[in-house]
């Protein structure tokens, strides 16, 4: 079954979106959320599993400290209220991933709630206004097997592994965030974008998508325009990259639009989303909340949180992405929109540690945002994951600077690099790129330029003075780009004005 | 008095994902009831001037530090399993979930 979809731009000729978000993080914890276990990821299926993450009779959990402070750093940073008194709660479900028959989660009484986050998309600022975080247990893994995509035909049952039960995960919801129109999409990709920034620079948890460290479900409706009441939403479960986030919102307003066009209701639902086709499909039925018969958990007393404490933590939150990049910007001399570029391109960090290592801000952009995007892109990776440290783009743009190699030759000791040749300094000695000096080499390579092209030869004589670039590129051409063009010109110059 | 009607139960079961009979929702909502009669006694009790808990000994901030401990081998987590494959649980599948 295929859904009729309405264009983009035309959804928004007649309907106005709403959106939020509910941000799932593993907390990058040694141990488990109330138990010992270790939380390594990858390890053999269940044998990271004990008493107390299994649900056994007679066992008793207890909370790591560990990871309620990274919840209360999260809470700080977001500049939500900390909760003085809060407890645990059961959250009662029978489904193959739980081992014990409940979730150990915050449900009224949630560790932060009340604050905010402001993302910025092409120049303007969003505020995201935070509902809650709170402080809750992963899941088991399963894994199905049978049906029409497994891998044994016939067979319908699946196998499930304990070891993420129990990892700390914590749960970052936010308020409706209606207002962002056209740009919702992108308001939506921009909030995990900068949450995303945040977690990493509080240090507490690796949130690395691809392992599903952060996931996100990520809510949309829609009104028609000058409407008082917000539409029917759907829950589109555990989107898991940030270019998905943006697909996932832009999919649902354009499927939601013709369901409405059609004079139909939009069902509450949680819904699938599909990476390869970019489309969301109808999952479960949702439980209602009182389903699940919350109730405070008997195992575990309250969480207090000592006002000192609270303080404390406060007081050694590090610098936040937003004031880091404000500083940087200035320190960079570039401007708020420059900076959204290295943003985006993921490039904050590289940038920052290349100038660390020595380079110029200018030529520190210059090569991760030009050359080695390009690298990137056509190797189809994200920019950290190419195989070049900072300290030896830095040492690049260092031989360039010296008038050691030019750009050219600096692109062949980066293909040295990216091969795992060495460092850039090494490679210019192996592969011989050094730019070449006046040498007899190059004079001959000059004379014979001058020969092999007479009637170019003759127009620069004659004052058609531009036309001495062919002679220079032919000069490159016999050098394999190891010539200083400039010093090329010159050596013409002198041989035919 | 407690009521529980049988549509009650029939949710309950399903929430617990039990198969249960006609026969077993007239006698479980029967049964049911009587216990939430008998819970329902506490109610008597209960003085006005003492407020909810939900634990006995008034204490906050009990917390472990974050030091990995030993896990079970798998051999004996697996052992009370009904049923194992590869290494992990086994179980039917539940109609309409998607992986
Ligand atoms: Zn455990």
């Amino acid at each position: 079954m295929s859904d009729t979809l309405v264009g983009f731009d035309e959804v928004l000729t007649r309907y106005e979106p709403v959106i939020g978000l509910e941000t799932h993080v593993e907390l990058g914890t040694a141990s488990k959320m109330f138990c010992g276990c270790s939380t390594t990821f990858g390890a053999e299926p269940n044998t990271q599993t004990c008493p107390v993450c299994l649900g056994l009779p007679g066992s008793l959990p207890v909370a790591n400290a560990a990871a309620i402070e990274s919840t209360i750093r999260i809470g700080l940073a977001l500049g939500c209220r900390i909760a003085t008194w809060c407890r645990f709660s059961r959250k009662n479900y029978f489904y193959p991933d739980i081992p014990k028959g409940f979730q150990t989660t915050q449900y009224d009484e949630p560790l932060c709630t009340a604050g905010h986050l402001d993302v910025e998309v092409d120049g303007e600022t969003y505020r995201v206004e935070i509902e809650r975080v709170h402080l809750e247990e992963d899941t088991g893994k399963n894994l199905h097997v049978g049906g029409a995509t497994g891998r044994i035909h016939g067979a319908d049952h699946s196998l499930i592994d304990y070891n993420r039960a129990g990892i700390p995960l914590v749960e970052i919801v936010t308020r409706p965030i209606p207002g962002a129109g056209a740009k919702a999409p992108e308001v939506a990709r921009a909030y995990v974008t900068e949450l995303r920034e945040i977690l990493l620079a509080l240090g507490v948890s690796e949130v690395r998508m691809e392992q599903g460290n952060l996931r996100s479900d990520v809510n949309t409706s829609l009104a028609p325009i000058g409407s008082l009441e917000w539409g029917t939403r759907t829950e589109t479960k555990n989107v898991n990259s940030l270019r998905s986030v943006e697909r996932a919102v832009r999919f649902e307003m354009r499927r939601q639009a013709a369901v409405l066009d059609a004079g139909e209701r939009v069902l509450q639902e949680t819904r699938h989303f599909h990476e390869d086709t970019g489309t969301t499909s109808p999952g479960r039925s949702k439980e209602e909340a009182t389903d699940y018969r919350y109730f405070p958990e008997p195992d575990l007393v309250p969480v207090a949180p000592d006002e000192e404490w609270v303080a404390k933590l406060a007081a050694m939150l590090p610098e936040l992405p937003a004031a880091r990049r404000a500083r940087l910007s200035e320190e960079w001399g570039i401007s708020p929109t420059e900076m959204a570029w290295l943003v985006n391109a993921g490039a904050v960090e590289l940038v920052s540690d290349t100038v660390a290592a020595g380079a110029s801000p200018a030529d520190a952009r210059k090569w991760w945002l030009g050359e080695l995007a390009r690298r990137a892109n056509d190797a189809g990776v994200d920019l950290a994951e190419l195989a070049v440290t900072p300290a030896q783009v830095a040492e690049l743009v260092g031989l360039v600077a010296a008038g050691t190699i030019n750009d050219q030759l600096a692109r062949q000791a980066l293909d040295g690099v990216l091969a795992g040749e060495g460092d850039p300094a090494a490679i210019v000695e192996s592969r011989g790129l050094a730019v070449m000096g006046e040498s007899d080499e190059l004079v001959g390579a000059v004379e014979a330029a001058i020969e092999g092209n007479p009637d170019v030869a003759e127009k620069v004589r004659g004052g058609k003075v531009q036309a001495i670039g062919a002679l220079v590129g032919a000069v490159m051409k016999t050098t394999r780009g190891k010539a200083d063009a400039a010093t090329v010109k010159r050596m013409l110059e002198e041989r035919l004005l | 008095m407690s009521t529980l009607s049988r549509k009650d139960v029939a949710h309950l079961a399903r929430l617990a994902r039990l198969a249960v009979t006609d026969e077993e929702l007239d006698l479980f909502a029967g049964q049911l009831a009587d216990v939430l009669d008998a819970v329902a006694q506490v109610g008597k009790a209960a003085v006005e001037e003492v407020p909810p808990t939900t634990h006995a000994v008034p204490m906050t901030n009990v917390m472990r530090e974050d030091v990995v401990g030993p896990s079970l081998p798998r051999e004996i987590v697996l052992a009370g399993a009904p049923a194992a494959e590869e290494g992990r649980f086994r179980v039917p599948r539940i109609l309409q979930e998607e992986a």
